[in-house]
């Protein structure tokens, strides 16, 4: 996915003089060549997030439309003060990209590990949020994110499904169990795992990239009694906008995710998702217990 | 004596090119005020100049009023950023310079006034390190200087840019013409900062 970012964002830059692009040091090696061509819009300010952040901030308001990007921790935790006061507070926009995800480095430790990054986003006005499944993805929604005028997020990680499933963000039905099935909705790269978790469950399987803003419209129509949230980052990130969406009707939501404890353990990404129940083994076990006894025969 | 409104004076009567009418022209000078509980003086000025009616002033901080203690520039015209949270304006400052020459707008300059306590924010020296290093010169920043930094800075304000490579000059932050002197006295290759030093505690 970081490959592909490069390229689309090399690309974007030689085709629109609006774009301009931040860096603290990630990366930069990567967009050398982009930062020879275009010398005055690629920036690299060194390892200074929060300047990062208030150096967007101050293209946006001259009429450029930055794109920021940086390690997950860095770019969202670090600098989350300008991205309140120095973009929304502004009332000017850009495109944050980030790597590292909830823990694609977890050798690396707690430091470069992210799982509360979109819930720290959720707390801001009108940001969209992309969590791409696959490389794949890539291009097309960071072109239409770059061609907007609002800010977003854009979550990449090592982790991703075997192929892309695209589209707009709308929720897309993957597996469908037929009216009234429980509802499971697989955000970004998860969708794999909870496709092979649901595989002899009669349970609706629906993909996303865009976690904001939600397909309530979609959620809505294909929501039965049974919500099952699975997200890539903290668990439960969504659990708002869902309840929220379905509060005229009874419903029942399992929210799966990233859990907020420090593991202090190291290991590797599969490691880690293992460790937090989000394999198919362990998304399995808990939508079986969610629906169990009555539907699972397993 | 206010610390600021001096200062604020010259930059509006004598220094930047923006106007009433010119507020939204890519080619005016922007004026950062990072001290956003310097409000009183700006405000002031503000109306003095014409971007915002004097009747304003009487109403600062009403439930119906567009001036509160800190400035918003969706809500006041004029205003370039919104300001309060201390070590903000520099960083909006150097991405505005660079916005600017990216956009090949040579003409205009970023002006950042910031406080010499509020140079305590580390955020600050992002910027300021940043600045020097690239000889970001369409970039002027003005500390006053109250000596209000709770433990100061060695050598003075000035001394935590020049050490970064900004040209410098400190002057009587009352001082009209000084202070005109030391905000036309930039050079063309580095960022300029001015310290217009007041009595302690304005």
């Amino acid at each position: 996915m970081r490959d592909s970012f490069i390229d689309t964002t090399t690309a974007l830059l030689a085709e629109d003089p609006r774009t301009a692009l931040v860096l603290a040091d990630i990366s930069a090696a990567q967009f050398a060549p982009a930062a020879a061509r275009h010398p005055d819009r690629v920036v690299n300010v060194g390892i200074r997030e929060q300047l990062m952040v208030g150096v967007a901030g101050g293209l946006a308001l001259t009429g450029l439309r930055p794109v920021v990007h940086s390690y997950a921790p860095f770019l969202v935790e670090r600098a989350y003060e300008q991205l309140k006061l120095d973009l929304d507070h502004q009332g000017v926009s850009a495109v944050l990209v980030s790597v590292g995800a909830s823990y694609d480095r977890a050798a690396a430790g707690r430091t470069h590990l992210s799982p509360a990054d979109v819930a720290l986003i959720d707390t801001l006005q009108d940001w969209t949020v992309h969590v791409p499944g696959h490389p794949g993805e890539v291009p097309a929604l960071l072109r239409a994110t770059v061609a907007a005028d609002t800010s977003a997020y854009v979550r990449l990680s090592v982790l991703h499904n075997d192929r892309p499933y695209g589209g707009d963000g709308s929720l897309r039905v993957v597996r469908d169990a037929g009216p009234g099935a429980p509802l499971l909705v697989a955000v970004g790269p998860v969708l794999d795992a909870a496709l092979a978790a649901t595989a002899d469950l009669p349970v609706t399987v629906a993909y996303t990239h865009r976690p904001r803003p939600f397909d309530v419209a979609g959620l809505r129509a294909l929501a039965g009694t049974d919500v099952i949230l699975v997200e890539p980052y903290l668990a439960g990130t969504s659990s708002r906008v869902v309840t929220t969406a379905l509060a005229d009707r009874p419903h029942r939501l399992l929210a799966l995710g990233v859990g907020r404890q420090d593991l202090r353990r190291y290991g590797s990404a599969e490691d880690h998702t293992r460790w937090h129940g989000l394999d198919a083994a362990g998304l399995r076990r808990s939508v079986a217990d969610f629906l169990a006894p009555a539907l699972v025969r397993a | 004596m206010y610390s600021t409104l001096d200062v604020l004076w010259v930059l509006y009567d004598r220094i930047l090119r923006v106007s009433p009418a010119t507020v939204d022209d890519p080619d005016r000078d922007r004026f950062l005020l990072s001290k956003g509980h310097a409000v009183a003086g700006y405000y002031a000025v503000l109306a003095a100049k014409g971007f915002i009616p004097v009747d304003w002033l009487d109403d600062q901080g009403g439930p119906a009023s567009r001036l509160g203690d800190h400035p918003d520039r969706l809500l006041v015209p004029g205003v370039e950023i919104g300001s309060g949270s201390l070590g903000h304006g520099l960083g909006l400052g150097v991405g505005t310079a660079l916005g600017l020459r990216a956009q090949g707008l040579l003409d205009p300059r970023a002006y950042v006034l910031v406080g010499d306590a509020e140079l305590d924010e580390g955020s600050n020296h992002e910027a300021i390190a940043y600045a020097g290093a690239t000889g970001l010169a369409n970039l002027t920043a003005i500390v006053v200087d109250n000596s209000s930094a709770t433990h100061g800075w060695p050598g003075g304000a000035a001394a935590r840019f020049t050490v970064n490579g900004w040209t410098a000059a400190t002057v009587d932050g009352h001082d009209h013409d000084a202070l005109h002197t030391a905000l036309t006295g930039q050079d063309n290759h580095r960022p300029h900062v001015v310290v217009a030093a007041v009595d302690t505690g304005e």
